[in-house]
């Protein structure tokens, strides 16, 4: 929570509150390297996968070529989805205001909103998407080594070749279902939430509206400190 | 090793059915190993170098006449040697020509993600396209008998050929022709299924070996190189020739039902997400200040 605070930017003031600042440069950053990375990767795995999405390998230069990057990509992925694991960690701990608005979550599917508790700065759907990213991108990385060097793996345990299969392939959907979700969130339901992972800032009644502890906490702070 | 003029039967990573499926003219060409007469002599190890062009290996001295542990990238015929103590006590020097074995269903080509770089031919010869290789190693997780290996210089993967190119021009392998002892054989699978039949009877009311008969796995359809054994209940004895090959479990769940499970999933996932903004829409927050720009 110590990266965020009101912002005092000019060319946002305005008689009608702050903009508060969401995501520093650093986390935005981050946030779009595990996001360019990872659908480097989603384009070239998906055409691994099957032959009938062959040619999103052809559109970032052809087989050969995809073969050759997935893995650097995915480590690209990897290192980013660490990072943000050190920073994001104490902030995506589940909370008891947590398992009170997963408990009213239908509210939030239908935006009524209004029939919420308040949460702090990550909503326990946010929680659970880092989390599946966190424990995905371990899976992924262990799994891919395996078929990264696949002939290192001897005959005798060749049981792990096949698991590593398995392992990558149920991942990999794992979080191209998590990726949907959270595409579609951040760009088409929650507006406000693709500007703030761009130029890092919400309006406070963004921040009222859907993350009024984190609100109050970073206005109480900030207040405190002026 | 475009084989332009022979017709195929199954493309790797192919969009659509291939070209030549369900083609029947062509007879099936089988090779015939007889392990009961090899006598190791690595003629057709040289004689595959040769035809192939590539260099002799170097040899890992483990203890016993094996060269090399298996078959390399550069090296697609081996000589599995093994010193085997059979049930009544007899030391046996078991010999067996290890290559690829051209399965009528191949665990390769179903594992193989790239269009067109593992073909099998009407004839029956399966064969890697290098030119659309990429290189991922995925035929090795689908093979059940260790065969395909990787060049890390050119990033591709190789293995026997069956010598497609002279069996395209009527002429037999190149190991067969090279073989002194008649162990080997080329022909078509009918023929070569009956000669290692009537081998293995004479093994078996002659030579007192009860258990002789031959090996053409049923758990790949059946193999476009078959063996003759003197104890074809232990194949294992042969350097490893599994008892019951097939594709691995795991590869063709991935290849059949998780494939449609998956594609349905993922195009669930994104008809959920469509459907869910038609009927409730974005979350606006309302905010005086940021009308212009219309995402506060």
């Amino acid at each position: 929570m110590s990266v965020s605070h009101v912002v005092s930017s000019s060319r946002t003031t305005s008689d009608d509150g702050d903009r508060i600042l969401r995501y520093t440069l650093g986390e935005r950053v981050n946030h779009w390297i595990a996001g360019l990375s990872y659908i480097y990767c989603l384009l070239t795995g998906l055409a691994f996968w099957s032959p009938y999405m062959f040619w999103m390998a052809t559109i970032v230069g052809g087989g050969p070529a995809a073969r050759f990057w997935h893995p650097w990509f995915g480590l690209v992925f990897t290192a980013s989805v660490l990072w943000m694991y050190k920073i994001w960690r104490s902030d995506m701990r589940a909370t008891d205001a947590d398992r009170a608005w997963w408990k009213a979550a239908k509210y939030y599917v239908r935006n009524e909103d209004e029939n919420l508790p308040p949460i702090g700065r990550f909503n326990y759907g946010q929680k659970l998407f880092f989390w599946l990213m966190f424990y995905g991108v371990i899976l992924l990385l262990l799994s891919g080594v395996a078929l990264w060097f696949v002939e290192s793996i001897p005959w005798s345990l060749r049981w792990l070749r096949y698991l590593a299969v398995a392992v990558h392939v149920a991942v990999a959907l794992a979080t191209i279902g998590g990726f949907i979700i959270h595409v579609y969130m951040a760009t088409a339901m929650v507006r406000g939430g693709f500007t703030s992972i761009i130029r890092g800032e919400v309006s406070s009644t963004w921040a009222k509206t859907h993350h009024r502890l984190w609100y109050e906490q970073v206005t109480k702070r900030t207040a405190g400190r002026k | 090793m475009s084989q332009a003029t022979l017709e195929i039967r199954r493309i790797s990573g192919h969009a659509g059915p291939a070209p030549g499926a369900g083609v029947e003219r062509a007879q099936q060409v089988c090779k015939l190993v007889d392990t009961t007469t090899c006598i190791g002599c690595k003629a057709c190890e040289v004689a595959c170098l040769e035809w192939n062009g590539y260099t002799f290996s170097e040899t890992v001295f483990d203890n016993s006449y094996q060269t090399m542990p298996e078959t390399a990238w550069n090296y697609w015929n081996l000589i599995k040697f093994n010193e085997h103590e059979s049930p009544d006590g007899k030391l046996m020097l078991l010999m067996r020509k290890d290559q690829c074995m051209h399965c009528a269903e191949p665990g390769c080509l179903a594992a193989c993600p790239a269009d067109g770089a593992i073909v099998q031919y009407a004839n029956g010869i399966v064969d890697f396209q290098q030119d659309h290789c990429i290189g991922c190693g995925y035929c090795v997780s689908g093979c059940p008998f260790n065969i395909p290996k990787f060049n890390p210089s050119t990033k591709k993967m190789f293995k026997c050929t069956l010598c497609a190119d002279r069996v395209n021009q009527g002429l037999e392998p190149a190991c067969i022709k090279a073989c002194p002892t008649g162990c080997l054989h080329f022909g078509t699978k009918d023929d070569m299924t009956d000669l290692a039949e009537s081998r293995a009877q004479q093994l078996r009311e002659h030579f007192g070996f009860e258990k002789a008969g031959v090996y053409d796995p049923a758990g790949v359809g059946g193999t476009g190189v078959i063996y003759v054994l003197h104890d074809a209940t232990n194949p294992e004895a042969y350097g490893g020739l599994p008892k019951n090959p097939r594709i691995p479990w795991v590869v063709r769940l991935w290849k059949g039902p998780a494939k449609w499970i998956g594609n349905l999933a993922m195009l669930g996932g994104i008809i959920g997400v469509t459907l869910h903004y038609l009927r409730f829409g974005p979350k606006q927050v309302e905010d005086h200040r940021d009308q212009k720009g219309g995402q506060a």
